[in-house]
């Protein structure tokens, strides 16, 4: 397990980014080991700000808490996230993986199929208590944000 | 474990009456451990609910015709069943009602043009959401005042304390009989009594009693008693409310539509007399015919026998959950409670643990239950809840027993 868990955010697309997590939610071959996974994943979110987790942040879920804070750089954002709940947290880094140091536009027009493919479509419906939908819109949100600041600009 | 109730019960054939309980989740026999959320529906109410459609949907009260009679009198006897249940001394003082939700709110509506500013009105710190809310929302109507009767560390109600805050400005005092999220079988009969004595009104929310405890409207003297149906195998979207006469009699209406009324002009309406006063429109017939099944079918497997089995399953899962390292219960000790196992492990979100379980087949009810203040008082983000019924067994708390420690594994 730990040889997967080398998380490295390379420069590559979102669609490949997806790609590869679908490659590695593949290899699973029961729930079991799906979510061993992702709390795996979840254990190894690289720790969010403490000033970053405020009210403003959080996205209330019935359930569980969730924090995604957004910077700007480079023409990129830059996710950061965390959560009360390990399972969830381990859903928000499969997210971050994904979104996090691209640019705001392909942000908006990213789709997120792979999230059934991998298994998760139960965490999709948008009455689970577990904010998987208001996560990515929430992403989305950001990104809308940041794409209307820089049009402004130019 | 003795094996008189299981014996007394013949739980085996119990669980061939309810269909759902044979079914899979997630590849794994279904556990259902959330009947304080809803109780499963036995054959016999799922059979009365298509014999309803298919021999006797009409509407009541008003045809002449036969298929309306024959409903009529088909809701009619329902109310009797539930009058007879709840020995409530005549069958109008039963309206039918959408659900204890429903109940508490017409009753809060009505009392918004009988309480005066300064009034007090007292409810304990463990009610659900549905028995806060509305008296905050009266209380703004009215200017009277909100006070809450405060619970120990164990989940039991500070009586001493309770004593002290009855006055003469009290006017109205609301208990849930039984906990939803910790289980406590809350002294009814001392807060009925009590609150008597300083001439306040009394209304017990009936809705996590009901599956457990036969509750004796006239013996309480209680004025006001709440149940929804599909707590007690009923279906969803019905309930009662049980009122006095007299306190029914002086409610106003609480919406205005058919049924409700003797007779209308522009200029004024009278209303109709109990209980059709409350119950405006065309209410859930087959469901209210349906709650007097599930009374029936209840009635037939005996809330004696019900209670000491439910019981002897609670002190098996207590003494079993307890076993696990880190494991921390919320309520008090079995014999105070009803069959519902409130719990965190250690540095364990309930979420996690609510999901882990679901994958194998274990269904439990996580979060903070609708009552918020119980998880501010302890401090934590909620509990996992596992309720347990009279159509569950031991080897289905063996089961849970092992996908929690499995879970506990996972996770940490």
């Amino acid at each position: 397990m730990s040889s997967k868990l080398k998380i490295q955010i390379k420069v590559n697309s979102i669609e490949e980014r997806q790609e590869e997590i679908i490659e590695e939610f593949s290899m699973f071959e029961d729930w079991m080991q799906r979510y061993e996974y992702m709390i795996e994943l979840g254990k190894s979110l690289p720790l969010i700000d403490e000033k970053f987790k405020t009210d403003d942040n959080i996205i209330k879920g019935c359930q569980s808490k969730v924090w995604v804070n957004a910077e700007f750089k480079n023409d990129n954002i830059k996710f950061t996230a965390d959560s009360d709940a390990i399972i969830t947290k381990g859903i928000v880094a499969i997210l971050i993986r994904v979104f996090s140091d691209q640019k705001p536009e392909d942000i908006i027009n990213a789709k997120t199929d792979f999230i059934d493919e991998i298994g998760l479509k139960e965490h999709l419906s948008p009455t689970r208590a577990n904010g998987l939908v208001s996560m990515i819109k929430q992403m989305k949100m950001y990104a809308i944000a940041y794409n209307s600041q820089q049009n402004n600009k130019a | 474990m003795t094996t008189t109730s299981e014996q007394l019960l013949d739980i085996k054939k119990i669980r061939e009456d309810f269909p759902i309980l044979h079914r899979e989740i997630n590849g794994k026999p279904l556990v259902y451990f959330d009947n304080a959320a809803t109780s499963q529906t036995p054959k016999h109410v799922i059979d009365c609910i298509v014999d309803y459609y298919e021999t006797k949907n009409a509407n009541i009260h008003r045809g002449v015709h036969t298929l309306s009679q024959m409903a009529t009198d088909a809701y009619e006897e329902a109310r009797e069943k539930v009058r007879a249940h709840f020995n409530a001394k005549k069958a109008h003082e039963i309206i039918f009602t959408s659900g204890t939700t429903h109940s508490i709110n017409l009753v809060a509506n009505g009392y918004a043009s009988v309480l005066q500013k300064g009034d007090e009105i007292l409810v304990s710190a463990m009610e659900h959401h549905s028995n806060i809310v509305p008296w905050q929302m009266l209380c703004e109507k009215t200017g009277a005042i909100l006070k809450v009767i405060p619970m120990s560390y164990h989940g039991e109600l500070e009586m001493d304390t309770y004593k002290q805050m009855l006055n003469d400005k009290t006017k109205l005092v609301f208990v849930n009989h039984v906990s939803n999220a910790l289980g406590t079988i809350n002294p009814i009969e001392d807060i009925i009594h009590l609150a008597h004595a300083v001439g306040a009104k009394v209304l017990i929310d009936g809705a996590q009693s009901a599956p457990h405890i036969k509750a004796d409207a006239q013996a309480l003297d209680v004025d006001f008693y709440t149940v929804s149906a599909h707590k007690i195998c009923g279906p969803t979207g019905v309930g009662m409310l049980y009122g006095k006469e007299d306190l029914l009699n002086m409610l106003p209406p609480y919406q205005g539509g058919g049924e409700m009324i003797s007779e209308v002009t522009f200029e004024k309406t009278t209303y109709a007399g109990l209980p059709h006063k409350f119950e405006a429109g065309t209410p859930n017939i087959s469901g209210g015919i349906a709650f007097g099944a599930a009374l029936d079918y209840m009635n037939d497997v005996g809330f004696e026998n019900i209670a000491s089995y439910e019981s002897e399953l609670l002190k098996y899962a207590t003494d079993e959950i307890s076993k696990i390292e880190g494991v921390e219960i919320y309520g008090t000790s079995p014999e105070k409670k009803t069959a519902v196992l409130s719990f965190n492990i250690k540095g364990l979100h309930p979420y996690d643990i609510g999901t882990l379980l679901d994958k194998m087949g274990v269904a439990v009810r996580t979060g903070h239950h609708c009552a918020q203040p119980i998880m501010e008082f302890y401090k934590i983000p909620g509990t996992v809840r596992a309720s347990f019924s009279f159509y569950n067994t031991i080897e289905e708390i063996d089961i849970f027993i092992s996908a929690l420690k499995k879970a506990k594994t996972m996770l940490l």
